[in-house]
């Protein structure tokens, strides 16, 4: 190879920084491999830091019925049993006990009066389940496991953009990045790789997402052979903000509605009586979702297009203590005082419970070597996720996921770097520097979000997704010729460039998974399919690459097992 | 709504200089919307930090009118609009390109401090007014805006002798957590310098999270240090038994 390239080499290569990565470059430190993180922004950025409510666990600190089964039956019913059930059960399993260990390595939750840790209701979890600090549980959890990495010895590279995976025959050998700062490339050796890069939400015009969420891990993956699935189930969170118009999209969290916080539409009525009379304003995200955006659609929205959200019910010192994020956020960008009166929120592109498609027990996917995990990761959310149920994922199955990568790299032997695809991935990156025309990447970017935001939105019929698909074939071909100006040196245009590829992959994957599913389950909603279809109940949409083309078939859930099956028929006690 | 004018640094390690840009104003607009309204119709190439867009991840920190702000909650009705508005880099750290600066520094020092250390056969059962003390300084949503406008690393540069507020709030974190068991004075008085630090709180007054850094980290850990090595019967009980304090 090339002597050129700036190689780094190690048993385990992360990609992502989030609480996945991080809890997965612990795991897989402890096992004695060498281990990389990559980055695309600072470390302790991630979206991780972002998460608001908490982190599901049966600890049963509040509501001593709470135990493991409850919550596998939740997150079953939430995801409308089209989850991997061995995911569903390992991971109700396993959250307490890592709830615990993150405590051991410094975080500090909020308490009960006995003084253990406090939980709080969220939608869709029969019991007080939420492991939370105020409004802003997510920084906890990064920053905790950021430290405890960075003490262990975890080799970070930050702001550096993987583009390409490399492969050795059929198993993966590294992957070739770009530095953000400088604009060299890198070339990263290692015998397993665990893609931990989040989601999508930026393909969407009204996101909660950051510019990162442009669905790299996937795309990686996809372009490496691995396969994708249940890529029709994007959850749209139902508490965004709507006002003013620089803030839309932001999130609202769920802790609001925890606290005691409800809807309300135009008409002061509370509309999720006619929607979810039983979980009312904590019925599961897609329901909730769906019954805003109805409620706008029919004429009952707020001024600016959304519904109220209110919880200055509650005394402005309690809500001021267990919302302090909501309560800045509200002050400070929208000249609204939460404590006083209520807010206005819509629906906001958040979370894609679709991903790679990977092994319950060890998180690896259907490429030797290639682990994936969190939202990257498909299984464990089936068609709706719960909240609470994200930072719960992230650190059971980033934990197995770097054992898993360890073990893996532990039993294989030496691979190699495949020089020519170095070269092809550095000619890939610099043609957009090379075109004597073309367009910018921001209008492709707006133009893909309008295209996602109106075609594979929160409804979806058959007519939209043909035409979302067609666009995004003519908005393939625009990027194709996109141009960049400036120089290598910290070029978000160049950066932005690069992820478009990935975001329209992804799309894509999204977009023609969506058109097959001929049924309304969960996030999905096909106003010209609106109930459940028998067939479509067990099976999976997977997306997979063969040659050039993007293909999609079907795989058929695997039986749920007796005891389990038990579990799931027993009402709530 | 009429438009504003910016003048924002574009340059890198090399050199720069303010380049004007004109940006529609809409209601609500901060300061972060007008830099990806420039990059998306003006300068496709303009560099700059973000991630939340919601004041939560510290990552777009600049000096909006020579003021050290989070540029996604400077609100542009905030600012008076007859005059440009400058953005320009932090300036306590190397420029990397435009608005992006060098914060690896603040990294490295990071490194240097000894984690959460449990004491040994703890329970783990804390009171909430115990952990409410400490989570003030778990807020810091790390913007180093505080190592920004800290006279010690801006004006004289102290860097190899000085942590800087943001690591006395972070050692703040682990010293006064209830379960902790490790003393850290030695660091803070050595390596860290603490005692450079004479308490002039403009950390504490760019802080957008609110955290009483002077009054709630510094003095209490200056505190902790003088005691351990200037109260000569403490500092007598010390070489005796060794470190521990807690």
């Amino acid at each position: 190879m090339n002597e050129k390239f700036e190689t780094h080499e190690h048993d385990v290569l992360i990609i992502g920084a989030g609480g996945a990565g991080l809890r997965a470059a612990i795991e897989a430190l402890g096992q004695g491999a060498t281990v990389a993180v990559v980055c695309k922004s600072l470390l302790g950025k991630a979206h991780t830091v972002m998460a608001e409510g908490g982190i599901a666990a049966a600890m049963a600190n509040v509501d001593e019925a709470d135990d493991w089964r409850t919550h596998f039956r939740d997150t079953m019913r939430g995801g409308k049993f089209l989850n991997n059930w061995r995911m569903a059960q390992i991971h109700a399993q396993e959250a307490p006990e890592r709830v615990r260990e993150l405590e051991q390595w410094g975080a500090l939750f909020d308490r009960t009066s006995s003084g253990d840790i406090l939980q709080r209701a969220f939608g869709g979890h029969t019991f007080k389940r939420l492991c939370h600090v105020g409004d802003r549980t997510g920084l906890e959890m990064i920053r905790t496991l950021q430290d405890r990495g960075v003490n262990l010895g975890i080799d970070v590279y930050m702001e550096c953009a993987i583009t390409r995976l490399l492969k050795d025959g059929e198993r993966v050998s590294g992957a070739f990045g770009y530095w953000r700062e400088t604009g060299r490339f890198v070339v990263f050796k290692a015998k397993s790789i665990v893609i931990a890069t989040g989601g999508i939400g930026k393909a969407w015009r009204i996101t909660s997402n950051s510019w990162e969420y442009t669905g790299d891990g996937m795309a990686l993956a996809y372009e490496a052979g691995a396969e994708l699935m249940d890529m029709e189930f994007v959850q749209f969170h139902p508490t965004g903000m709507v006002w003013p118009p620089g803030v839309q999209g932001i999130l609202v969290t769920e802790a609001v509605r925890g606290e005691g916080g409800v809807l309300r539409n135009s008409e002061g009525e509370r509309f999720m009586e006619r929607y979810d009379p039983e979980k009312m304003d904590l019925s599961t995200r897609d329901v909730v979702a769906r019954a805003i955006y109805t409620e706008v659609r029919e004429g009952r929205g707020t001024e600016h297009g959304g519904a109220y959200l209110d919880i200055s019910h509650k005394p402005a010192e309690y809500v001021k203590r267990k919302l302090p994020s909501m309560y800045h956020q509200f002050r400070e960008l929208a000249d609204v005082d939460i404590t006083q009166g209520p807010m206005e929120v819509g629906p906001t592109c958040h979370y894609m419970m679709g991903g790679i498609r990977v092994e319950a027990e060890t998180a690896q996917a259907t490429v030797s070597g290639l682990f994936a995990v969190g939202e990257a990761a498909a299984g464990l959310h089936g068609a709706n996720r719960l909240g609470g149920n994200s930072l719960s994922d992230l650190l059971v199955f980033g934990r197995r996921a770097g054992l898993g990568a360890a073990e893996h790299a532990k039993q294989s032997g030496p691979v190699t770097i495949d020089g020519e695809e170095v070269l092809e991935a550095t000619r890939e990156m610099l043609e957009p520097f090379e075109r004597p025309a073309g367009e910018s990447p921001y209008n492709i970017h707006r133009d893909l979000q309008e295209a996602m935001q109106n075609y594979v939105g929160i409804f979806r019929n058959e007519d939209d997704l043909t035409k979302g698909l067609s666009e995004l074939d003519s908005l393939k071909a625009r990027a194709d010729r996109v141009r960049v100006e400036g120089s290598r040196l910290f070029n978000p245009g160049w950066h932005l460039a690069r992820d478009l590829k990935a975001m329209l992959t992804v799309s894509e994957a999204v977009a023609r998974s969506a058109l097959a599913r001929k049924e309304s389950r969960g996030a999905h909603s096909r106003i010209d399919y609106p109930s459940y279809d028998e067939d479509w109940s067990r099976q999976n949409n997977v997306i997979l690459r063969e040659g050039d083309e993007m293909k999609l078939k079907q795989l058929h859930i695997t039986e749920t097992p007796d005891e389990l099956r038990q579990i799931l028929a027993e009402e709530k006690s | 709504m009429p438009d504003a004018t910016f003048k924002i640094f574009r340059g890198d390690r090399g050199g720069g200089k303010l380049v004007e840009y004109n940006v529609p104003i809409a209601t609500g607009m901060v300061v972060l919307d007008a830099l990806h309204y420039i990059q998306a119709h003006q300068a496709p190439d303009l560099a700059v930090r973000w991630n939340c867009k919601a004041g939560k991840c510290g990552s777009c920190s600049a000096e909006v009118n020579g003021r050290p702000r989070l540029t996604c909650k400077t609100r542009m009705d905030a600012l008076p609009l007859n005059e440009p508005i400058t953005v320009q880099p932090m300036k306590s750290f190397p420029v990397i390109r435009d608005l992006v600066t060098d914060v690896s520094w603040n990294y490295r020092v990071n490194r240097m401090i000894p984690p959460f250390t449990p004491r040994a056969d703890v329970e783990w059962k804390m009171d909430q007014r115990d952990v409410d003390r400490v989570q003030e300084f778990r807020k810091c949503i790390e913007c180093f805006l505080c190592q920004n406008v800290c006279h010690v690393l801006r004006d004289h540069d102290k860097g190899e002798q000085f942590g800087g507020p943001r690591f006395f709030v972070r050692i703040a974190g682990l010293e006064m957590h209830p379960l902790d068991g490790l003393s850290r004075t030695d660091l803070l008085k050595d390596a860290l310098g603490i005692g450079l630090c004479n308490i002039t709180k403009c950390c504490t007054e760019v802080c957008p999270e609110d955290i009483q850094i002077t009054d709630n980290a510094i003095i209490p850990l200056k505190e902790r240090v003088v005691d351990d090595y200037y109260d000569p019967v403490r500092w007598f009980l010390r070489k005796l038994k060794g470190k521990k304090r807690k």
